[in-house]
């Protein structure tokens, strides 16, 4: 969707099987003390700033399903509201899947379909590439989910995984937005372990991961490369503190390490606030050096 | 390794007493100083109900942990009025509270303050201000520059902040000035599962040290850890007391704000430096005298 390289991606990648166990291991969760962690993080979070409730959107993934499971055992069922927002083009089987989280958890939900919000603006910008027409389509979503939060007097809760936030594949201002992620420091890897922990519907748990942004899309043909495999590699360069040329030398295929490191880095301006230019003395975000939290 | 003074007073040497210890693992709110010393009052009066002797809070557990561009705003000097409510509190009850202090020359400290009987006997600055990967003390605050033994109620202590519990050094060292009790207090933020361990990584490293200085020094080590998050880093509590032998005596929940009590008696303490003499067979004079060795070198001294 926002995934541009020059560099073509290998078709086929090999992470050595020594690394590969090592990079599995560490990133098994111990799933009872994370949802914990979780659980206390979106109950605190929300409360410190005087509300009660959150709003989801629910596309039928594993992320946002593992996220509302989150949070109904944080808030309970009437906390939480799902709001499913299909644009035309959308895999009927992605609604079928949220239906199926809303009735599991017993939340509220309210379906509203971006279709006319999104062409109103395609109709008049009519060369619009795949890449663009996903980005739109995504920040549609962002202006109905953040108005209902406003209506739901909730805060919106985030759905992007460590995975799709160091590729930089989402888009900013759109599925990128909210108040809070809990899921934002677990890899796609760990986001599967914990949804099947807490009982995510298997249909949800099986099937390719997708924006759904187009008829067929698929993440891992789009990014040219598993979820398990840069998994493994992330985690080994992130968590593990790995230089590139170090997987390297250890066996991992030159090009993959190359592609993943370049959108990581080509990505950082995804993962901050807009920089300011700093001409005072003290400058917001520089030397402004406040916590959120601040008071709370 | 014993003072020949203190090994030939006539007065009976000070023996740790019997004490309920009590630790305070609670959730302080970000920069709101007022509100936490309501909550510090909360909690004494719930451990003067619990027969604690001395009740112990965590690091900076009167205004949160981030507190960056707040620590002016949060400091206080040992003087300042403000101890007025903690200090009428420890004529009951001592205690031990984190604060920002702010020195007689505009400095901050990370410290802890002992309070017994109305007054402050006890100040220390945390020694290593932790500067890297998600903590950032070193910007703000300065660095203490001893590491002392004090007399409490429950025996001869020290204080160990945080990172200061990381360094071996600063244990040894309390050891050596006469700790019976090494208390640790923190705001440890809880990082890394794995599915082979019930415990957080940053806890694991925790029960290591508590029983590792117990066992080794033969002395009980206290570790008080608060809960809570501050914009998405959770502090795991887990708070904890090991015994002179190692065995762990007390174990608070991860992530609950509560009231962990623990006993501390002479008896086991006799009982374990009895049979395990590492104290006696310390050499202070060859650590002495290695370390000015080393330090000569290390600075290219004469």
């Amino acid at each position: 969707m926002t995934i541009s390289t020059d560099e073509a991606a290998p078709s086929t990648f090999t992470v050595p099987p020594a690394l590969a166990a090592r990079a599995d291991q560490g990133m098994r969760l111990n799933v009872e003390l994370t949802t914990r962690l979780l659980h206390g993080f979106i109950r605190e979070e929300i409360a410190k700033v005087g509300y009660e409730r959150v709003v989801v959107a629910l596309s039928g993934g594993i992320d946002s399903a593992l996220t509302a499971y989150l949070a109904v055992a944080a808030l309970g069922p009437d906390r939480v509201r799902a709001i499913m927002l299909p644009y035309r083009t959308s895999n009927p089987a992605s609604l079928g899947d949220a239906h199926r989280v809303v009735a599991t958890l017993g939340i509220d939900y309210r379906i509203f379909e971006i279709t006319p919000m999104v062409e109103a603006y395609t109709d008049w910008e009519e060369e619009l590439t795949p890449k663009r027409r996903g980005n739109v389509m995504a920040r549609a979503r962002m202006i109905a989910v953040y108005d209902q939060s406003e209506a739901f007097e909730a805060l919106v809760v985030g759905t992007s995984n460590k995975t799709e936030l160091l590729l930089g594949y989402g888009t900013l201002w759109g599925d990128m937005a909210s108040a809070l992620n809990p899921i934002g420091d677990l890899y796609k890897t760990q986001v599967r372990q914990l949804a099947a922990a807490l009982g995510v519907p298997q249909a949800i748990l099986d099937k390719p991961p997708s924006a759904d942004l187009w008829e067929g899309q698929s993440d891992e043909s789009e990014l040219g490369f598993t979820y398990e495999q840069v998994d493994q590699l992330l985690y080994l360069l992130i968590d593990e503190r790995y230089s590139a040329g170090e997987l390297v030398a250890e066996g991992l295929d030159p090009a993959f390490v190359r592609r993943v490191h370049a959108l990581v880095q080509g990505s950082q301006f995804k993962r901050q606030l807009p920089l300011i230019a700093k001409v005072s003395q003290r400058t917001i975000d520089r030397d402004f050096l406040y916590l959120r939290d601040w008071g709370r | 390794m014993e003072s020949q003074r203190q090994a030939t007073s006539l007065v009976a040497p000070r023996r740790q007493p019997h004490c309920t210890l009590g630790l305070a693992q609670v959730s302080p709110r970000l920069g709101d100083v007022a509100a936490n010393v309501e909550m510090h009052l909360a909690y004494i009066a719930q451990a003067r109900d619990a027969g604690v002797d001395l009740l112990i809070f965590p690091e900076l557990s009167l205004t949160g942990y981030y507190v960056k561009d707040l620590v002016p705003d949060v400091a206080w000097r040992c003087d300042d009025p403000s101890w007025e409510p903690l200090l009428a509190a420890s004529h009951d009850l001592p205690l031990l509270v984190g604060f920002v202090e702010e020195s007689e020359r505009q400095q901050f400290y990370i410290a802890a303050a002992y309070l017994e009987g109305g007054r402050i006997r006890h100040v220390h600055r945390k020694v290593y201000p932790a500067t890297y990967g998600i903590f950032d003390d070193g910007r703000f605050f300065g660095a203490g520059d001893r590491m002392r033994a004090f007399d409490s109620r429950c025996g001869r202590a020290a204080i160990l902040i945080c990172e200061d519990l990381w360094h071996p050094a600063a244990a040894v060292i309390a050891s050596y000035d006469g700790a019976e009790v090494l208390i640790g207090i923190s705001s440890s933020p809880g990082r890394g599962t794995s599915e082979a361990s019930p415990d957080l990584d940053s806890a694991l490293a925790y029960e290591r040290i508590g029983a590792f200085y117990s066992q080794f020094l033969t002395c009980y080590v206290v570790h008080c850890n608060r809960v809570g998050y501050e914009d998405g880093i959770s502090f795991f509590g887990g708070s904890s007391v090991f015994g002179p032998d190692g065995q762990r005596l007390a174990h608070g929940p991860y992530y609950e704000e509560c009231l962990v009590t623990a006993e501390l008696s002479p008896v086991p303490l006799r009982r374990q430096r009895s049979r395990l003499p590492l104290l006696r067979d310390e050499r202070l004079d060859l650590t002495h005298r290695e370390l000015t060795r080393i330090y000569r070198s290390h600075y290219d001294l004469p």
